[in-house]
């Protein structure tokens, strides 16, 4: 069950560059993952090989695209275990996906309708759903977080009533890591009738989400988090939802007849995917899955798991480090603050050793506010870092704090 | 002293300096001794948008001459303001709006800040120089 890191890390060309004068060690892969060759030459093949408008073209590399397109579709239900490929919308990414679920909601529910969301979200999770709550009068709910950044789980069940229509939790927190019991939830929350929404944003590039196991209503992730390109992303809805809820943006290809009278809706999955979509993107986020399939997830899983505990036990030895978030199930990012020193200044003495970390709120105000703090360091670490980049981290880390102290 | 000799006495302390470290830890120093913002007027209405610590920045004109203090959660960012101040304050509102900063380039500031920083960097100028010429004569 090892990895061969070395020969792993010969697959991103931007692991070889140097950042002012230091060899690149990155630590922000909970923004964003590196991307592998593999993935990079789709892009490029695609652009030199077969560029084309996809679907309705008589041509032959219209048709070529088209399968490539489609095919990408099919290797991402196939990685997520979905029944269908047309259970799968390709979208821009987590957000789009998450504003087409919350839209498609506004004309089902009312004002006697409750949603329920965990403080533990993105953003992004928060806003379309308040959106939708100013336009159908529906109430917001939300489900505690705890001290050790796990979700309260009893006043998840309190809240829970005949009321809740939709429940919406991440697998995996941004800013803490914390692996939420999504099984659970699911199951909890359809005893009551409701729909649930999971953002497996953070999840993707570390655990294997089985959708139909799941019996989940609505997943969905971004290609860019999972070593794929930015831009695109996939909604995955089980069929008869995505038949019940209305299109979400108007345009080519999500419509089956257009008079001026009435305009009929084409099928799953076009009906969610107006205008030429992001071609390329679909067919790299495919590569993606490949790549990660090739190395086994459940490897990856393990290794980073190595490097978190690795990692944890390191930053516990500095005097005055506090880490924020340490649920039992968490994967490999370690939020953390250093006495009263500002997250920011040590996020800017690392980049000068060549490290990159996040530093700030990480879109995640309500965590923040919770905790009592204006933002933290956040490492996050993948399988393509190693147990030395740590080491250097962790030195660099103890300079920065002698430097600003 | 003029605006244009304090930023040549800066950049020749500057000018010592082999590395980065040296520069950040200087930085550091002199956000240490930076003339403090009254804890009344830490408002938001004296936040400077564009920095990822809270940065707050206030003027008084007093003979003619713009006083201005300042404070920020993070020190290093307290640093760069420590050498705006240094360059501006007690200066006179038709002298810094007449500044030409050849400075900031010449010390490596702004080479040697992130983009988000070097917005906060540029928000402080514009800061102080709408100070200036909310007060300038003319």
């Amino acid at each position: 069950m090892t990895l061969d890191v070395k020969k792993i890390r010969n697959d991103f060309p931007i692991l070889k560059r140097k950042v002012n004068g230091y060899p690149f060690v990155y630590f922000d892969n909970a923004a964003t993952s590196q991307k592998p060759s593999k993935v990079i030459a789709s892009i490029t093949d695609y652009y030199e090989n077969y560029n084309s408008n996809i679907h309705r073209g008589v041509h032959t590399v219209s048709q070529e695209a088209t399968d490539a397109y489609e095919n990408a579709r099919k290797k991402i239900q196939k990685h997520f275990n979905a029944k269908y490929p047309e259970e799968i919308i390709l979208t821009s990414g987590t957000t789009h996906s998450i504003n087409l679920v919350a839209n498609g909601f506004t004309g089902i529910l009312g004002s006697d309708d409750e949603i329920l969301i965990s403080e533990l979200e993105h953003h992004s999770n928060i806003v379309p759903w308040q959106m939708m709550c100013e336009k159908n009068g529906a109430k917001l709910k939300v489900i505690p977080l705890k001290e050790n950044g796990e979700l309260d789980y009893e006043s998840f069940l309190k809240k829970l009533s005949e009321k809740t229509k939709v429940v919406f939790v991440n697998h995996v927190s941004n800013a803490l890591g914390t692996i939420n019991p999504i099984k659970k939830i699911i199951s909890e929350s359809h005893s009551f009738g409701a729909a649930v929404l999971i953002d497996g944003a953070q999840a993707s590039s570390h655990l294997k989400a089985d959708l139909l196991d799941l019996d989940v209503d609505f997943y969905t992730t971004s290609a860019h988090k999972l070593c794929g390109p930015t831009g695109v992303g996939m909604l995955y809805g089980k069929k008869k939802w995505l038949e019940k809820l209305p299109p979400y943006q108007g345009g080519g290809e999500m419509i089956s007849e257009v008079t001026f009278e009435k305009t009929t809706y084409a099928e799953l999955p076009n009906k969610f995917e107006a205008g030429t979509p992001n071609i390329v993107g679909a067919i790299g986020f495919g590569y993606a899955l490949d790549y990660l399939n090739e190395i086994g997830l459940e490897k990856i899983e393990a290794y980073e798991t190595e490097l978190l505990n690795y990692a944890t036990l390191k930053l516990k030895s500095i005097p005055n480090l506090k880490i924020y978030g340490e649920a039992k199930n968490k994967t490999s990012v370690i939020s953390f603050n250093v006495g009263k020193l500002h997250s920011y200044d040590l996020g800017t003495i690392l980049d000068k050793y060549g490290i990159a970390v996040r530093t700030g709120q990480h879109c995640a105000q309500p965590v923040m506010d919770f905790f009592g703090i204006s933002g933290t360091v956040r490492a996050s670490f993948s399988f393509y870092n190693t147990k030395e980049e740590i080491d250097y981290f962790y030195e660099s880390l103890i300079k920065a704090i002698a430097m600003l102290s | 002293m003029g605006i244009i000799e304090v930023q040549n006495e800066i950049i020749e302390e500057f000018s010592l300096f082999e590395d980065w470290m040296q520069r950040y830890e200087y930085m550091i120093e002199l956000g240490k001794s930076i003339e403090l913002i009254d804890p009344s007027k830490k408002i938001d209405s004296n936040l400077i948008k564009g920095c990822q610590s809270k940065l707050w920045l206030h003027a008084e004109l007093t003979n003619n001459r713009l006083i201005f203090k300042a404070d920020s959660e993070a020190i290093i960012t307290k640093g760069i303001a420590a050498v705006l101040l240094r360059v501006f304050s007690n200066q006179t509102p038709e002298d810094i709006l007449n500044a030409n900063l050849n400075f900031v380039d010449e010390i490596g500031l702004k080479e040697h800040l992130s983009p988000t920083r070097a917005n906060g960097l540029v928000s402080m100028i514009k800061q102080i120089k709408y100070y200036a010429l909310a007060y300038s004569k003319n």
